[in-house]
């Protein structure tokens, strides 16, 4: 009963906390965005008198700044115009794209799926690469396999991403045809950046795990197990591995946020839609309130995830004492 | 003092100094050690050496030569405008290892220094710092450089000040915790008891007790800024054309990949090997100096 209350407590400051950090995330994107060396009525009106880039700018006059400034709400307070933006987004408007004038939570919603899919396929991909290889290598300690996985395991921490992906793109895309190397759409196109996602995450899983199996391996439980006769696959399988993946669910947890961030560089190999692509597009072109709310986005569900994370650890080792 | 105790001062010296060199030549017994020196050292000359031992000027456009694979006159071939890649490659070698170690100054600067005032004041500059460091650990992997970037703009000089406040939060964190575990050390007691200064303490007797996970990080932080630095690169928002550096160069010669294997193999080689070598390096570092650190570096 305590230990539920003790949970219950933990939770409740866990998510308390994550709101703080949300709004502190919120105000330092918003504080960064405010002091761009870039006047965004100015950057907007322009756009509206070309369409395009802005090469307009004697045609504008004062009084056109100053209303579009006043409608724009910026001639209010930080604070107000912080509280504003806070409250908006609450309520699903995070106010339109400065390049099309599309609202910017469409556009968001439009991409998030693309992100997702190739996240969560990554992560399934590093999870299963990394706890085989990683238990495989665990089993066979200081044998030839341990030495070569964990030399791919180091290789595949250093490689970057994006390197890994046109290599990737060269050999199974181009040269032997085997899966298109580029575009969305079908399982197919998700290979290819799903494996170039999975190989960094696969790595560290795959370390991690190989050194708490060894650890686990040398427990007197698992002596009693394999005297008790049980085969060698059952005692690995049942009894070591259920314990050595205890810390490799807070890695799991945290590359989500390496797969987020890397999505960025990931989807502008393959030429795939998503939200990495729609902020760095949109850092190209200054059209703010689009990365302002990519970046919060991707921060909001980093922060979720962790949170998920704690809680997860704690009902998986239940050793864990929450108070 | 007691002409003993004098007379002991000597021997313990030359105990610490034996200790000492144990652990260097543990170090440089490591097998990735070895391994791992051996590729910086290369790297190190050729970006040292780059003027004299690149073949052509790394910018030089030369249209006879565009795309040529590699041969005995350019080695790792030349790219879409005929220039050389193993010049580019030599002369990127300077610019990836400045940007690490320069962007781990930044980081481990400005970290250390917010680790060690939250660590060693507490209260309200503790709740502050960590509090800035919460927010600043909520953004994914690259997310922060980019924010970081799009305020500064893109450049070399901003890829640097963007990757090194990008690690920043991690070394604040790191020191924090540090300090924290020798914050109620005797000695600081003692240095507070002889009427020694806040700030004497920290820089004087703390900061010298943490030497070596600074050390540590510091080594495995200059590999991660130089895959930070190099994705910015290949984003576009770091070094501009015609620079020589490794992401600008990938990024190039990505949409010749089906006719061009080799310019956009050997900088991405290139970025691994240096990586695999600063971190084989750091991890070496990281067994000798403090072992209690794996898996919290």
């Amino acid at each position: 009963m305590e230990v539920v209350r003790g949970m219950r407590q933990y939770i409740i400051r866990r998510l308390l906390l994550s709101v703080l950090v949300l709004l502190g995330v919120s105000l330092l994107v918003f504080l960064v965005l405010h002091f761009m060396p870039v006047d965004p009525v100015r950057e907007l009106l322009m756009q509206h008198q070309t369409g395009t880039a802005p090469t307009t700018e004697g045609t504008i006059s004062d009084e056109q700044i100053a209303e579009l400034r006043k409608q724009m709400g910026l001639d209010q307070p930080l604070y107000i115009q912080f509280a504003r933006f806070v409250w908006n987004a609450l309520h699903g408007d995070f106010g339109q794209s400065w390049r099309n004038k599309r609202q910017v939570l469409t556009m968001i919603i439009a991409n998030a799926p693309d992100t997702i899919e190739l996240s969560l396929a990554g992560m399934a991909i590093s999870v299963t690469l990394g706890v085989v290889l990683g238990t495989v290598a665990a089993v066979k300690q200081n044998t030839a396999f341990d030495t070569i996985a964990m030399i791919l395991a180091v290789g595949g921490v250093c490689a970057p991403g994006f390197w890994l992906g046109l290599m990737l793109m060269m050999v199974f895309g181009l040269k032997l045809g085997w899966l298109p190397p580029i575009g969305s759409g079908t399982w197919r196109h998700l290979v290819l950046p799903a494996v170039t996602m999975g190989i960094g995450g696969a790595a560290l899983v795959a370390r991690l795990t190989r050194a708490n199996m060894v650890e686990v391996l040398r427990q007197e439980y698992i002596t009693t197990a394999r005297s008790k006769g049980l085969s060698e696959r059952i005692v690995v399988a049942k009894h070591a591995l259920r314990n050595a993946m205890i810390p490799v669910v807070t890695v799991v947890g945290l590359s989500l946020g390496h797969m987020l961030g890397g999505s960025v560089i990931i989807e502008n190999v393959f030429g795939r839609p998503g939200l990495g692509g729609l902020a760095v597009d949109a850092i190209w072109e200054k059209d703010y309130p689009v990365v302002q709310t990519t970046v919060l986005m991707m921060a909001i569900s980093y922060v979720i995830a962790n949170l998920l994370v704690d809680i997860l650890y704690g009902t998986l080792d239940p050793r864990i004492r929450y108070n | 003092m007691p002409e003993q105790q004098l007379a002991q001062a000597p021997k313990t010296g030359a105990k610490v100094g034996k200790v000492e060199n144990a652990q260097l030549r543990r170090f440089f017994k490591l097998t990735g050690v070895i391994i791992g020196t051996v590729i910086l050292s290369i790297f190190v000359i050729g970006a040292v050496f780059a003027p004299v031992l690149s073949p052509f000027d790394p910018t030089e456009i030369n249209q006879n030569d565009q795309l040529v694979p590699p041969s005995a006159k350019h080695p790792l071939g030349t790219d879409q405008l005929g220039r050389d890649v193993l010049s580019r490659l030599l002369y990127g070698a300077r610019l990836s290892l400045v940007v690490g170690f320069v962007s781990v100054g930044i980081g481990g600067a400005a970290g250390t220094v917010l680790g060690l005032i939250a660590g060693f004041a507490g209260g309200y500059a503790d709740l502050a710092i960590s509090g800035l460091v919460d927010i600043m650990l909520a953004f994914p992997g690259l997310l922060l450089a980019l924010v970081i970037i799009i305020f500064l703009g893109p450049g070399l000089l901003n890829v640097m000040i963007a990757t090194g406040i990008g690690s920043t939060p991690r070394w604040a964190r790191l020191v924090r915790s540090s300090v924290l575990s020798i914050k109620e050390s005797e000695f600081v007691s003692a240095a507070k008891a002889m009427g020694a200064s806040d700030t004497r303490i920290m820089f004087r007797h703390i900061l010298v007790n943490i030497v070596a996970p600074v050390i540590v990080f510091s080594t495995l932080g200059v590999g991660g800024a130089i895959l930070t630095a190099a994705s910015l690169g290949y984003l576009g928002l770091g070094a501009q054309p015609p620079t020589p550096e490794w992401g600008l160069m990938l990024s190039e010669s990505r949409n010749f990949i089906s006719v061009c294997w080799w310019s956009a193999t050997f900088p991405g080689l290139a970025i691994m090997l240096s990586v695999l070598a600063i971190n084989m390096i750091g991890d070496g570092l990281r067994d000798t100096l403090d072992p209690r650190l794996r898996g919290r570096i």
